[in-house]
């Protein structure tokens, strides 16, 4: 199971990656819902996954038999989706409050906060970077 | 003791939902907003005061055993970075107070402040990596809110490239975590620190700490990865600026120094000089955009990252001293940036502008504003007695005794641009003439409003002048914190009680 779950957890990310270098901010939104999907599987998998085999304890004992999935980090994906949800929420409304104001959702063309002379400097450092 | 470890986080929640409450009434909502910020305050020193007496203090929440429950720890780092942000916090809200009129803008800022610092309180005392993680979240959507409040266009694209990088930032986190889980079968970060000692294969450990470098490098904005701090910093309220340059990136950094003594210490001869690069550099480009730059926001946000590579160094060189001078540095720059965004909301109340082609003459207009700006702007360039020369000073001794030469030349070759910069600021905007072109200045704020905005510069002044007059108390508490950070024993101590984990299983994480 973990081999497919890697190789989902790829494809994901490649996805992402592929979607977060558009200039549309809409795209990059995209690309963070299966960036934070792929951050979860890989939470999943660190659990280990196993077939039928439900974590009860039987009566009498303190333990349950060895070798079932770890609960703990499906708890912790829960939690990290409804965060995630909740900041994926905010970037849409974003995303269309900047396209009320500015009329454009292209990153190259959002020079509200840095107008262009003085932020041409930044643009350089920033294809130097990616 | 343990209810206080309780409170830095329990008290701003409170006054943030009975903020949001009481939004009916705007008197109602201020009175709640500073009951909030000096209960904070006065929670923070009672919570520093215990760890000074009594060492580190942890609380089990629900009385649930250490590595399976969730912990709060304070040692004096965290105490001293919760009394740092309560006092940042306190002057904040009595700075919007004057900065903010009554008003939808004012009535939604202070419960979100409150919020904010709620999520920075929590990330300091968080005992396990995933409620650091929380924390984290709880600040970035509390900061966003504070970002685009307001709703320029400035605000909402800086607010985009701010939201974008932080979003990619926590969710590696969020991948480290689970990776790291995978690799220890805990999260309690004093258990970390004793299961990635039996991790086996120890070159993926490097490769999880690198995920966390990022996670981290991001949200604390060093050299490859801060383009979002200079393109967001400048463009909300004054007072959302300055809890934000003085608060948001030193979590970050308190993360890193966190994690990369008490977690990552397993191959510093990797992860340490690469940090050390990361160091060098940041320094150089913050300077270096700072210079640049001819807005007074816009300069001081550029030195923010500048002053995020003095910080890192400390942690770099990973020595006592080392940490001792990142400790300092990081609770002086606090109070120093902080002043300085306040200083900058003044000069646009008082003069109408922040760009430096249109200042002029305010040491003839406002002699007071500018003894104050004085403080914090040569502090943070270094200058005997303020508190910035020990910070550098300090740092620069460390990486001398550790024989790196180079990285103290750095260091000092970057504090030089700083004095350049704060000297421009100084000359354009408090020294020569107020140019024709720029037209009268606005008329004088009411004297109610004006001690508002001057009682929060003038007491972080104090602060700094104190600390940089008599060093000691605060060279002591990042000596011991320092202490503390380099044998983390006493940290697991604290955590686990001196017994390791309660039931130290032999199967890995497969029976908890």
């Amino acid at each position: 199971m973990e081999p497919i779950i890697a190789v989902l957890v790829g494809v994901l990310m490649a996805a992402t990656v592929y979607l977060m270098l558009s200039r549309n901010f809409v795209r990059f939104i995209f690309g963070l819902a299966l960036l934070s999907h792929a951050a979860n599987l890989v939470i999943f998998a660190s659990g280990g996954m196993t077939r039928a085999r439900p974590p009860l304890i039987a009566p009498g004992e303190t333990l349950p038999p060895p070798g079932i999935a770890n609960a703990v980090p499906q708890a912790l994906m829960l939690t990290a989706i409804v965060i995630s949800f909740s900041l994926l929420t905010f970037a849409l409304v974003l995303a269309f409050r900047t396209y009320q104001e500015l009329e454009t959702v292209d990153t190259d063309r959002m020079r509200a906060a840095e107008p262009s002379p003085a932020g041409t400097g930044a643009d350089a450092g920033r294809g130097a970077v990616d | 003791m343990s209810w206080l470890l309780v409170c830095p986080i329990v008290i701003p929640l409170a006054a943030a939902v009975a903020g949001f409450a009481g939004r009916g009434s705007e008197r109602t909502q201020r009175a709640v907003s500073l009951a909030g910020a000096v209960g904070l305050a006065g929670a923070a020193a009672g919570l520093l005061a215990g760890v000074w007496r009594d060492g580190i203090a942890s609380v089990q929440i629900g009385a649930w055993p250490a590595p399976y429950g969730i912990t709060l720890v304070a040692d004096h780092l965290s105490a001293a970075m919760v009394a740092v942000s309560a006092l940042i916090g306190l002057a904040t809200v009595i700075y919007a107070f004057g900065d903010t009129p009554p008003g939808p803008l004012s009535r939604a800022l202070h419960p979100l402040l409150h919020a904010l610092l709620a999520g920075v309180c929590g990330a300091f005392l968080a005992g396990d990596v995933f409620n650091l993680y929380v924390w984290f979240e709880v600040m970035l959507i509390a900061s966003l809110a504070l970002l685009v409040l307001g709703g320029r266009p400035a605000q909402l694209d800086g607010a985009v490239r701010y939201a974008a990088l932080s979003l990619i930032a926590t969710t590696l986190l969020l991948s480290g975590i689970g990776l790291l889980y995978g690799l220890t079968g805990t999260l309690n970060m004093a258990d970390l620190h004793l299961r990635v000692q039996e991790v086996e294969d120890q070159g993926l450990l490097t490769l999880v700490a690198m995920v966390f470098i990022i996670a981290f490098g991001l949200k604390s904005a060093v050299f490859p990865l801060f383009f979002w701090l200079p393109a967001s910093y400048h463009t909300p309220q004054t007072a959302v600026s300055a809890v934000f340059s003085g608060l948001l990136t030193k979590v970050g950094v308190y993360a890193l120094i966190r994690f990369f003594t008490l977690i990552f210490r397993h191959d510093v001869g990797y992860t340490h000089e690469l940090l050390l690069w990361v160091a060098g550099l940041t320094m150089v480009t913050g300077v270096l955009g700072a210079a640049s730059r001819n807005e007074l926001r816009r300069i001081l946000s550029f030195h923010i990252i500048s002053q995020i590579g003095y910080m890192i160094l400390g942690l770099a060189l990973f020595t006592t001293f080392g940490l001792l001078g990142a400790i300092f540095y990081v609770i002086h720059h606090i109070i120093v940036k902080a002043n300085l965004f306040f200083v900058s909301g003044a000069v646009d109340r008082l003069a109408g502008s922040t760009d430096l082609e249109r200042l002029g003459g305010l040491y003839r207009d406002r002699p007071l504003l500018a003894a104050l700006f004085f403080v914090p702007a040569f502090s943070l360039a270094g200058f005997p007695p303020l508190s910035g020369f020990w910070a550098k000073l300090l740092l620069i001794q460390a990486s001398i005794e550790r024989d790196e030469f180079v990285i103290a030349g750095v260091a000092l070759t970057v504090g030089l641009l700083t004095a350049y910069s704060m000297t421009k600021i100084w000359l354009n905007a408090f020294w020569k003439a107020r140019p024709d072109d720029a037209g009268p200045p606005p008329p004088p704020a009411p004297p109610r409003q004006r001690k508002l905005l001057l009682a929060p510069i003038a007491a972080l002044a104090g602060v700094t002048l104190a600390i940089g007059l008599y060093a000691r108390p605060l060279y002591v508490l990042a000596e011991r914190a320092a202490a503390e950070l380099m044998a983390p024993s006493h940290y697991v101590e604290a955590v686990l009680g001196g017994g390791g984990p309660v039931a130290a299983p032999s199967d890995g994480g497969d029976a908890e």
